[in-house]
C-alpha cells in the first residue's frame, strides 16, 4: 500500500505535543486566525460540506449537511456538543487525540462553533478518560490564555466558551440525544425524534453533536484544504446515488489478537486485511483470523473471507454488517469460541442498555440469558432461532426501538449466527447431547411465593 | 377537512385537531394497544406496543406511499391523507413479541393481583399474545417495595412504562418516583428518605396499567369483577372532580376518576379518593327520631335525652305538623345537597310558612386552594355545592345570605323553629355557635353524624352521604353535573331527596330529572340545565352568554 503520513496523529511521538507551543509550532491555529478574519460562518459550512467530511462518531453523516440543518437567523443560544464519550468496545481514538494533540481537537471545535453560530461548547467525556480530562483542561485554559476562547475572540464579535463535562459513565450515554439529557443533569435516555437536535436539542434550543475525531478533521480541513481531504479516501459510487463517498484520513483501533495492537492512521477505505498485515503485524502466534469486527462490537462481524472489504463508510454494509462505526477493527483468531464471543457481546449490551423501550431491554437481557444457558451445557438448537428472530427485530431500523443501542446489540447476534450457525449447532450439540433437540413449550410455571 | 384512512376505512378530523394514531384510529373503531401512551402525560413512545405501519396518501395522484418500518402511533401525529394499518401480519407479531417480552420477567400472579381483571397486560395478552412461552427462564420473583402512605410497588410486575414516573414529575409536580439501575433490571423507586406522599398519589394507581402499584386501601378488599361503578361527582370540595363510585352490594370500596376535560381532567386527589370512608362509619345516624314527652333520663349527672324513634313514613306528615305548630320557621340549605334537593326543601319551608327565612347551610372551608402543575386544584372550600344552593335559594329570594346570617337570625330570636341540613362529613359547628339554637320551639337537625348541634335537636334525621344522593351539582367554576345514586344508604334511610320529595306530596319515586327540569324552567341563571345532561356535565355561565 501506499506510503501514509499520518496527518490526525501528528503530534503523537512529540515530546510536549499536547502544548498549545508544540501545536503552534506545527502551523496551529494560524488557519482560525485567518477564517476568523476572512471568511463568514456560511462559508466555514460550505468549506466542510465541499470537503465532504462524514461524521467520524458512528452514523458516518455528512457534518456540513448536518450543520445546515440548524434553523436559520435563529436568536440563539445554539449549543455545540462534543461527543467526547468514547464507549464503544475497541475504540480508543478520541482518547488518543484528546491525550496527544487537544488543540487539535479546540481548534476543530472553535471553528464549528463559528461555522454553527454556537457561543457554548460542551465537550462530554467519558468519565473512565482521567488523563484526557487533564489534558483537555489544561488544553482549554491555554487557549483561553492565547485568546483563542473567550470574548470577542480575535478581535471579532464571535466569543465562544467551552465547557468540560465528565460524563456519567453509561455506553447510552454517547447516543447522540442521550448525551443531551445526561448533559441537561438527566438520566441519558435517548429521545424521540422529531425533533431532532439540530431543531430541539439542549436545554430546548438547537444543537449540535459532533464526534471529537470530526473535529479534527475540521482543523485539517481548515489548515490543508479541501482538495487535500479530497484527495484521500474513496469517491462516491457512481452507481449509488446515496453513497456520498469516504474521505479523508480516518484513525483506525486495531485490537485483538494481533501482534502491535494500536490506533493507526490511514486513509479511508483500506482493506481489513491490509490494516490487520501491514500495521498489526498479522494475526499473533502466526494464527488465522476467525472473524474481525470492522468498527466496534455493535458493528457484526466479517468472516475471514470478508476480510478485503474496504473500511469505508460503505464497504462493512456490503458483508451484512451495520457498518464502518468508529473504525475500532478488533481480531479473533481461530482458537476463540465465537459463542464466548457471542455471550461477551450480550453480556455487554444486556448490561449497557438503557431500559427504556421492551424491545431491546428484555431481548438483550433474554439473549444474554440464552448465551449463558448455551454455555452451562443446556443450549437447545431452537434457541439459535429465537437469538435469530431477536437479532431481526430489535432496533431502530426495523423500528421498535428509539435509538440505535438495540440495532448494536442485535447486529453481532444475527451476523454471528448467521456466519456461524454451524458452530454454533456443534458446541450445542456437543456441550447438551440430550438435550439439544428439545423443542417442547415451557413447562408450567413454578408457584410463586406468597408475598 | 383532513381525511385519515385507518385499515381501508376514511375517517375525517378537525382541521386544527392534533391527533396522534392511536387517537385517530379509535375515531374509526380501532383500538391500538398502548402502555406507556397516556393522553394526559409526556410522550416518551418506549413500551412499543403501539407500534403500526403508516404511509402517506398522495394527494394528487392518490397513490399511497408506506414508511418502510414500524412506527409508534403514539408518537406519530396524523394529517390529511396519512394512512395508518393496525392489522398486518407485521403488526400483529410485533404486538405479540413485546407480550412476549413483558412476561419474560413478569411473576404472572395474577390469582393474587389486585389488577387481574382490569390489567391491560392481561387483556393484550389475550388479544395479541402468543399461547406458547418461549422463554423458559427461572426464577421469578414477586417483590413488595412501600412507596409511601398510600401506594405499595409489586417490583416485578412493572412492565417500565414509567406513567407514574412522569405523573409525579408533570402533574404533581413532586417528583417522587424514578427509575434506578438500567436495562432488565429497571426498577421503579422513590428517593430514599422521601416516599411517595403528596396530595394526588393515588393516580399513580390508576395509571399503572399492570398491578405493579397497588392502591393500600383497597388492595386485598375486593376482587374487581364483583365491582360495579356508576358515574358519580366528587362531594370533596367545590372542584366536583367526575367519579366513578365503585361498590358491591351498598358497599364502596373505591373511588375512580372519571375523564371530564371541563374539570377533573383524569385525576382525582386523595382527599377525595380516599374520602368515603364515612359512609361506611358505624356512627351514622340512621334513625329518624324525635324528643319524647317524657322526661330525660339522668344517671349520676349524665343526660340521656328522651327521644322517640319515627317511621319514616311518619315523618311526612308529623314534621311538618311540629313545624306548622311551632311558628317563624328558618331553614339553612347545606351546600352539600344537590339543587334538586335544595329547591325542593325550599319548597316545602314555605308551604309550611310561607315566610320561611332562608339561608345557605354552613360552608367547611380548610386552607387555601392547593394548585398543582398538572393544571389541578384542589379548593379549600369543603363542599361541592355552594354555587347551585346558592342559584336555588336566589329563586326563592334569599340571595346573598350566609350561614352566619342565619346564626344571627335565630340568635335575635327572629325564629321559631329551624331546619338545618347538613350532609357533612366530619364535625363541623361547635357548642358556642350550637347554643344559639338552644332557645327555638322547634329544631329540626338533619346530618351524617352526631354534633353539638344534633344534641340540642328536636327532631334528629339521617341525611346521605354523596354516593347516596342523586341529583345535579354546580363547582366552583360554575359546571355543573348530574348523577345518580350509586348505592342505597344504609339501614331504610331516606335520602333528603326523596324526604323532600314525599313532604311534597308527589307521587312515586323521588326523580331528580323531573325536578331539574322544573328548576330549569324557572329560572334564567340555571336554564341550562334543561334538557339531557351530558355526562361531563355543561356550564351555566357559557349557556348564559349564548
Amino acid at each position: 500500500m501506499q506510503p501514509f503520513k499520518p496527518v490526525l496523529l501528528e503530534a503523537v511521538g512529540v515530546p510536549n505535543g499536547y502544548t498549545i507551543a508544540s501545536y503552534k509550532s506545527r502551523g496551529g491555529y494560524a488557519p482560525l486566525e485567518k477564517i476568523l478574519a476572512e471568511k463568514q460562518p456560511a462559508e466555514v459550512v460550505e468549506m466542510v460540506k465541499a470537503s465532504g467530511l462524514r461524521g467520524r462518531g458512528g452514523a458516518g453523516f455528512s457534518t456540513g449537511l448536518k450543520w445546515t440543518f440548524l434553523p436559520k437567523d435563529h436568536p440563539g443560544p445554539i449549543y455545540l456538543c462534543i461527543n467526547a464519550d468514547e464507549s464503544e468496545p475497541g475504540t480508543f481514538n478520541n482518547r488518543i487525540l484528546m491525550e496527544d494533540d487537544p488543540h487539535q481537537v479546540i481548534e476543530g471545535i472553535i471553528l464549528s462553533a463559528y461555522a454553527t453560530r454556537a457561543s457554548t461548547a460542551y465537550i462530554y467525556l467519558r468519565y473512565e478518560y482521567p488523563q484526557s480530562w487533564h489534558r483537555l483542561e489544561a488544553a482549554i485554559d491555554e487557549a483561553y490564555a492565547a485568546g483563542y476562547l473567550g470574548k470577542n475572540i480575535r478581535g471579532t464579535n464571535f466569543s465562544l466558551d467551552i465547557y468540560l463535562h465528565r460524563g456519567a459513565a453509561a455506553y447510552i450515554c454517547g447516543e447522540e440525544t442521550g448525551l443531551i439529557e445526561s448533559l441537561e443533569g438527566k438520566r441519558a435516555w435517548p429521545r424521540i425524534k422529531p425533533p431532532f437536535p439540530a431543531i430541539e436539542g439542549l436545554f430546548h434550543k438547537p444543537t449540535v453533536v459532533n464526534n471529537i475525531e470530526t473535529m479534527a478533521c475540521v482543523a485539517q480541513i481548515a489548515r490543508r484544504g479541501i482538495e487535500w481531504f479530497k484527495s484521500i479516501g474513496v469517491p462516491a459510487d457512481p452507481n449509488n446515488p446515496r453513497d456520498p463517498g469516504s474521505y479523508g484520513p480516518k484513525l483506525y483501533c486495531l485490537s485483538g489478537h494481533v501482534e502491535k495492537p494500536g490506533c493507526y492512521e490511514a486513509p479511508l477505505g483500506i482493506t481489513a486485511r491490509e490494516l490487520i498485515n501491514h500495521f498489526g503485524g498479522g494475526v499473533w502466534k502466526g494464527r488465522k483470523a476467525k472473524a474481525v469486527i470492522p468498527g466496534g462490537i455493535s458493528m457484526g462481524l466479517m468472516t475471514e473471507s470478508e476480510l478485503d472489504t474496504p473500511l469505508d463508510f460503505a464497504g462493512p454494509g456490503k458483508v451484512g454488517c451495520l457498518g464502518l462505526g468508529t473504525a475500532a477493527v478488533v481480531v479473533i483468531d481461530d482458537q476463540t469460541s465465537i459463542v464466548d464471543f457471542l455471550h461477551n457481546s450480550c453480556r455487554f449490551f444486556a448490561h449497557e442498555s438503557c431500559g427504556q423501550c421492551t424491545p431491546c431491554r428484555e431481548g438483550t437481557s433474554w439473549s444474554l440469558r440464552m448465551l449463558e444457558r448455551m454455555k452451562a451445557g443446556k443450549g437447545r438448537l431452537k434457541d439459535l432461532d429465537i437469538l435469530l428472530e431477536i437479532g431481526n427485530t430489535m432496533g431502530m431500523m426495523p423500528g421498535s426501538t428509539i435509538c440505535g443501542l438495540a440495532d448494536g446489540a442485535a447486529w453481532p447476534i444475527k451476523n454471528a449466527i448467521k456466519k456461524f450457525r454451524g458452530e454454533f449447532e456443534d458446541y450445542i450439540k456437543r456441550t447438551n447431547p440430550s438435550g439439544w433437540m428439545v423443542t417442547d413449550p415451557v413447562p408450567a410455571l413454578q408457584i410463586v411465593g406468597a408475598h | 377537512m383532513p381525511v385519515v384512512i385507518v385499515d381501508g376505512q376514511e375517517i375525517e378530523i378537525g382541521a386544527d385537531e392534533r391527533l396522534n394514531c392511536i387517537e385517530a384510529a379509535r375515531r374509526a373503531g380501532k383500538e391500538i394497544p398502548h402502555y406507556c401512551w397516556h393522553p394526559g402525560l409526556s410522550v416518551v413512545a418506549s413500551c412499543r406496543m403501539c407500534l403500526i405501519e403508516t404511509g402517506q396518501r398522495d394527494a394528487a395522484t392518490g397513490k399511497i406511499s408506506m414508511v418502510p418500518k414500524l412506527v409508534p402511533g403514539c408518537q406519530t401525529p396524523v394529517k390529511d391523507g396519512t394512512v395508518i394499518v393496525t392489522e398486518s401480519p407485521l403488526v400483529k407479531e410485533s404486538r405479540a413479541r413485546v407480550e412476549e417480552a413483558l412476561l419474560i420477567d413478569h411473576p404472572i400472579d395474577c390469582p393474587i393481583c389486585d389488577k387481574a381483571g382490569e390489567c391491560l397486560l392481561q387483556d393484550y395478552h389475550f388479544e395479541h399474545g402468543q399461547a406458547e412461552r418461549r422463554a423458559d427462564l427461572h426464577p421469578f420473583t414477586s417483590r413488595k417495595r412501600d412507596m409511601g402512605p398510600t401506594v405499595t410497588l409489586f417490583v416485578d410486575r412493572c412492565i417500565m412504562c414509567t406513567r407514574c414516573v412522569r405523573f409525579t414529575r408533570e402533574i404533581s409536580g413532586t417528583a417522587e418516583l424514578m427509575v434506578t439501575s438500567r436495562g432488565a433490571k429497571e426498577e421503579i423507586d422513590v428517593f430514599p428518605g422521601h416516599p411517595l406522599d403528596n396530595k394526588l398519589s393515588g393516580n399513580v394507581v390508576d395509571l399503572c396499567p399492570v398491578g405493579a402499584l397497588g392502591d393500600k386501601d383497597f388492595l386485598y378488599q375486593q376482587r374487581v369483577w364483583f365491582l360495579k361503578r356508576e358515574a358519580n361527582v366528587c362531594g370533596g370540595c367545590s372542584a366536583g372532580c367526575s367519579i366513578f363510585t365503585e361498590h358491591n352490594q351498598d358497599a364502596v370500596y373505591r373511588l375512580k376518576p372519571r375523564e371530564n376535560p371541563h374539570v377533573n381532567k383524569w385525576w382525582i386527589c386523595d382527599d377525595g379518593r380516599y374520602g368515603w370512608h364515612h359512609l361506611h362509619d358505624s356512627s351514622r345516624i340512621l334513625e329518624a327520631s324525635r324528643k319524647a314527652v317524657r322526661p330525660d333520663r339522668r344517671d349520676n349527672g349524665s343526660v340521656t335525652p328522651a327521644v322517640e324513634t319515627i317511621e319514616w313514613s311518619d315523618v311526612v306528615t308529623k314534621l311538618r305538623a311540629d313545624l306548622k305548630a311551632a311558628g317563624r320557621l328558618a331553614v339553612a340549605v347545606s351546600p352539600m345537597l344537590t339543587i334538586e334537593e335544595a329547591w325542593m326543601l325550599c319548597a316545602v319551608a314555605r308551604s309550611i310558612d310561607p315566610q320561611a327565612w332562608l339561608a345557605p347551610g354552613f360552608v367547611p372551608v380548610t386552607g387555601n386552594d392547593e394548585s398543582f402543575p398538572g393544571d389541578f386544584t384542589i379548593r379549600a372550600e369543603k363542599c361541592p355545592n355552594r354555587r347551585g344552593i346558592e342559584e336555588v335559594l336566589a329563586l326563592y329570594g334569599a340571595g346573598g345570605r350566609s350561614w352566619n346570617d342565619l346564626v344571627a337570625h335565630v340568635a335575635a330570636a327572629h325564629a321559631d323553629a329551624a331546619w338545618i341540613t347538613g350532609g357533612y362529613p366530619g364535625p363541623w359547628i361547635d357548642t358556642a355557635t350550637a347554643e344559639s339554637f338552644a332557645g327555638l320551639g322547634q329544631l329540626v337537625v338533619q346530618d351524617l353524624f352526631d354534633s353539638p348541634l344534633m344534641r340540642l335537636a328536636s327532631w334528629r334525621l339521617p341525611a346521605a352521604g354523596f354516593a347516596e344522593r342523586a341529583g345535579t351539582w354546580v363547582n366552583v367554576a360554575h359546571h355543573a353535573q348530574s348523577f345518580s345514586q350509586a348505592i342505597r344508604p344504609p339501614a331504610g334511610v331516606w335520602p333528603e331527596g326523596r324526604l323532600f320529595w314525599n313532604m311534597l306530596g308527589r307521587r312515586g319515586l323521588y326523580d331528580p330529572v323531573s325536578v331539574r327540569q322544573q328548576i330549569a324552567g324557572s329560572s334564567a341563571a340555571l336554564a341550562a340545565l334543561a334538557g339531557e345532561m351530558p355526562a361531563t356535565g355543561v356550564d351555566l355561565r357559557i349557556h348564559q352568554l349564548a
